[in-house]
């Protein structure tokens, strides 16, 4: 493909780009190490200055993450000598440390250094060793270096984004699917909430509730998508058998799915859900990459293939082109809509069961909205919704997108209200910017 | 030189779009009551320079004057202030609006602030006396016919008094008694003083009606006379840049045995009881009015429509036909009369169009292979010379012509025993036209059958080995020899 067909068909990308440029350039900012990271910086530095076995106290607040530097700097100190005593370590406050510097003048013991994080070593209490402990001899306060970075870039944000936007980002594949038909779906929200209720009850009615086993678990949240899928294949029956426009078959699905879900959860959320549960939504077995993150790319990158390289994607896109044409052509169109919107139906049930495993509990309330979220990352992502032409790699821009303007904006303390009128602007904006590159290339 | 300006001169109009310079320095005059014919391939440029004329597109280079002072053509108001109308082949109506408010859509004759719909309705029945029209000003335009839109869109150019009047192929959807009606018309227009520019692919018509030709062949002005001064081979040559010797091609090849046979096919009051036969190598022409349900029972035969009742054999085994996708399957494929709605998906691009019916040919295990695909399509752009600047080219950005070759290479491709043409030629250039004849004669030659609806006589007499005519959803008249058989001879049978 040449670059210009390329830009043409992901100009989104490039708009994606930039936005993380600019966020990247207003979140820059100080970023001190902290847990392993810095353990293995002080770590380093000790080393350097004291030789092999330096004596160290190290000196941190009583919380996991200095926990994590503490017990990571003390097994990094042994190092090559595993029988000698662990470096003593300090949990608290100045007063502790002060205690623990005591402690170690009294037993007649000399410092080279003491470790601390970039909190504790502000502590008054070591501004003046050499007055107050001159027994320790003259400790040197070593802190782990701090260093420019934006806050936006740091690999757990990124993550973090990624993680948000996956329930989003996998109903859209099915919405642009819908979409590229020259449909549209809007009961994808009501399903996904119908979808995380169906779940939860199943693991708690026929499963075993908190109780329950893996294979439970797993044909519980089949059992919604294909439900799901089910209510998908009514849709699709009703605009391709009775013609009846998709907009407003979609619309009453979005009702009647929504409703469902309350009266299935009586109105409430459902907890009883075993632990295990989340593994979907919240683990990371790979590379610390989220499951659902990991989901997410295997579903676009088949979708892509899908719609690229098979005669059904070929398909969608002729029957949104044009459809007497595709009819003409021997293309079977209503199955085609069918399939269109059975997978955007089932898409959205897996989105329920992931937003299930991640808030671990199913509720009628969830996916509020959603649908109008979906819709515009498939749009910003480049998707006319006339239908006939879309890339799913241009949605998946679209739905990163969309994330990445709302969690730079949190980033940059934009309160939440101004967030959505923003968010609303840069949609406008993102299609406009689309329909002038379609015009200028057409 | 006192010499009165022209009412109309253009010049020197250049015009690009992405990857293709559609008009190269044309120029143009038209004067005052005057019937100007445009002539030329599709592609030539008469669309292009049309729409700028009317203020669709905006020329790159080059002038527009009226009555010899330059004038804006920037948008449509620009060319309405000039006093030009153009009537484009797809007409632009509001299908849900009557005819009135058609007529004065956007010119809304108001009084304080409602619509005048006493003044509104007066100068319509007006225009439509003008025009000798007998069309009900209140009725919704979806459902007047083609004949009957083409004068609200007349109605409507006058209506602002424009002088200037385009004429995009208006004969091209009208039958025969319409077309003389809209001549009249023509005419009429003519002593009234306003100017037409008549653009057409009929060059009968160009003879009857036109007092000067000026001909555009690859975006540049080729030649300008008196119709009265130019042959019929002469304005070929022009068009073609090159002389061509016969219109339709011969055939030697005799039909062979009877393949497909149909009995009693019916649909509603549009298709009722209708049976045929076409056999190996022949040309079966099926003609008539518009509306007399050729198109429709065509759509029967090819499941696009559901049918009443009716049987279809295939060599003698009966069809059972539910569906486009079962008669594709049972190896008949149909080029149906509108390219543009039924033949393409505008939008994509030629060679996904290519591939459409292809597709469970061309894939494995549903994965499409797209290196066959591409290949085979590259051997069918060579073989018919369609003019592309690649095969990625979206399918809306071809002419009348190339777009018509696009989808014969999808019909071609796969392979059909039994071809439904419907109005092949509809709307193309007379070199792609012939080179069209040509290849349904290698089909046939191959052992095909074609089965063409048409509405242009000499093609169908010079075209088909019989000729059936059809009037009313019925089969009027059979004519088996259709090399021996006169225009008048089908029309009785088509009017009776």
């Amino acid at each position: 493909m040449k670059p210009a067909r390329l830009l043409a068909d992901y100009g989104m990308v490039l708009v994606l780009a930039l936005l993380c440029v600019l966020f990247s350039v207003l979140t820059f900012s100080d970023q001190s190490p902290t847990g392993e990271a810095a353990a293995k910086q002080v770590s380093d530095t000790l080393r350097e200055q004291f030789g092999k076995t330096p004596r160290v106290l190290i000196a941190t607040r009583d919380q996991p993450d200095d926990a994590v530097y503490a017990t990571a700097l003390q097994t990094l100190l042994a190092g090559s000598a595993p029988d000698a005593r662990p470096a003593p370590v300090v949990r608290g406050e100045p007063k502790d440390a002060r205690e623990a510097l005591q402690r170690l003048a009294a037993s007649g013991e000399r410092l080279d250094a003491i470790a601390c994080t970039q909190a504790t070593g502000a502590w008054l209490v070591f501004n003046s060793l050499k007055a107050d402990f001159p027994n320790l001899g003259e400790p040197r306060i070593v802190t782990p270096r701090s260093y420019r970075w934006p806050n936006f870039l740091k690999a757990e944000n990124l993550l973090n984004i990624a993680n948000q936007i996956a329930v989003i980002a996998i109903v859209a594949i099915g919405m642009s699917m819908v979409i590229i038909t020259g449909g549209i779906d809007l009961s994808v929200g009501s399903l996904l909430a119908l979808s995380s209720v169906l779940t939860a009850r199943f693991i708690r009615d026929f499963a075993g509730g908190t109780g329950a086993s893996a294979s439970g678990m797993l044909l519980a949240c089949l059992a919604a998508i294909l439900l799901c899928g089910t209510v998908g294949a009514f849709s699709g029956a009703m605009i391709t058998r009775f013609a009846i426009p998709p907009f407003i078959v979609t619309l009453a699905m979005m009702l009647v799915g929504s409703g469902l879900a309350y009266i299935l959860a009586k109105g409430q959320s459902i907890y009883q859900i075993p632990d295990s549960f989340v593994w979907l939504g919240r683990g990371a077995d790979v590379l610390n990459i989220p499951n659902a993150v990991l989901l997410m790319a295997v579903l676009y990158g088949l979708a892509h293939i899908l719609m690229s390289r098979m005669k059904l994607g070929r398909h969608l896109y002729a029957v949104g082109g044009n459809s007497e044409a595709a009819r003409l052509s021997g293309v079977p169109v209503k199955r085609v809509l069918l399939f269109a919107y059975i997978a955007s139906a089932a898409l959205a049930g897996l989105g329920g069961v992931i937003m299930a495993s991640q808030l671990k509990s199913g509720s009628p309330t969830y996916g509020g909205m959603y649908e109008l979220y979906v819709i515009a990352a498939v749009v910003v992502g480049g998707t006319s919704l006339s239908g006939g032409e879309g890339r799913m790699f241009g949605t998946l821009a679209g739905a990163f997108t969309i994330a990445v303007i709302q969690n730079g904006m949190n980033l940059t303390n934009v309160e939440s209200y101004t967030q959505k009128v923003v968010l609303g602007l840069v949609i406008l904006g993102a299609v406009l910017v689309d329909k002038a590159r379609n015009t200028r290339s057409a | 030189m006192t010499e009165t300006p022209p009412l109309l001169q253009m010049r020197g109009i250049v015009k690009s779009f992405p990857g293709v310079k559609a008009l190269r320095g044309v120029d143009l005059e038209l004067h005052t009551g005057e019937v100007l014919a445009l002539l030329g391939e599709n592609g030539a440029g008469k669309s292009t320079l049309m729409r700028i004329l009317g203020g669709a597109h905006r020329a790159d280079e080059g002038d527009i004057l009226i009555n010899g002072k330059p004038s804006p053509f920037s948008s449509p108001q620009d060319s309405r202030a000039a006093g030009v109308a153009v009537i484009y082949q797809e007409f632009n109506l509001v299908p849900g609006l009557t005819a009135v408010e058609n007529i004065f859509l956007g010119r809304e004759t108001t009084r304080g602030g409602l619509i005048d719909q006493r003044t509104e309705r007066a100068r319509a029945a007006a225009l439509f006396q003008r025009l000798g029209a007998e069309i009900d000003l209140d009725t919704h335009c979806r459902r007047l016919t083609t004949a009957q839109q083409q004068l609200v869109e007349i109605a409507k150019a006058l209506a602002f008094d424009a002088r200037i009047l385009v004429m995009d192929e208006p004969s091209a959807a009208l039958t025969v008694h319409e077309v003389e009606r809209l001549f009249e018309i023509i005419r009429e227009l003519r002593t009234q003083g306003i100017s037409i520019i008549y653009i057409s692919h009929r060059l009968d018509e160009v003879f009857e009606i036109t007092d000067r030709v000026a001909v555009l062949r690859d975006g540049l002005s080729v030649g300008g006379r008196p119709t009265a001064d130019i042959t019929r081979a002469q304005m070929i040559q022009l068009m073609v840049g090159r002389e061509l010797t016969d219109e339709f091609p011969k055939r030697t090849t005799p039909p062979g045995p009877v393949r497909l046979e149909v009995a009693g096919l019916r649909r509603g009051s549009a298709v009722r009881d209708v049976s045929f036969n076409v056999r190996r190598g022949e040309i079966l022409a099926f003609t008539g009015l518009v509306g007399a349900g050729r198109t429709e029972t065509m759509r029967l035969l090819f499941g696009a429509d559901p049918r009443d009742a009716g049987e279809i054999r295939l060599d003698g085994a009966l069809l059972d036909i539910r569906s486009p996708s079962d008669a594709i399957a049972s190896g008949i494929g149909f080029l149906t009369e509108d390219r543009k709605t039924q033949g393409l998906v505008l939008a994509h691009s030629v060679r996904e169009n290519f591939g459409l019916p292809n597709l469970d040919r061309l894939s494995n295990k549903g994965f499409v292979r797209m290196s066959a695909e591409s290949e085979e399509f590259a051997g069918y752009i060579a073989q018919l010379q369609i003019k592309v600047p690649g095969q990625e080219q979206r399918a809306g950005n071809l002419s009348g012509g190339n777009q018509q070759k696009v989808v014969l290479a999808k019909w071609l491709a796969r392979n059909c025993e039994i071809l439904i043409f419907d109005e092949p030629t509809r709307g193309i250039d007379v070199g792609a036209k012939f080179e069209i004849y040509l290849l349904m004669n290698a089909l046939v030659a191959a052992g095909k059958s074609i089965i063409m609806i048409s509405s242009e006589l000499p093609e169908v007499l010079g075209m088909a080995d019989r000729i059936l005519v059809m009037r009313a959803g019925c089969i009027t008249g059979e004519i088996a020899d259709a090399r021996s058989a006169t225009q008048e001879q089908v029309m009785r049978l088509a009017i009776a």
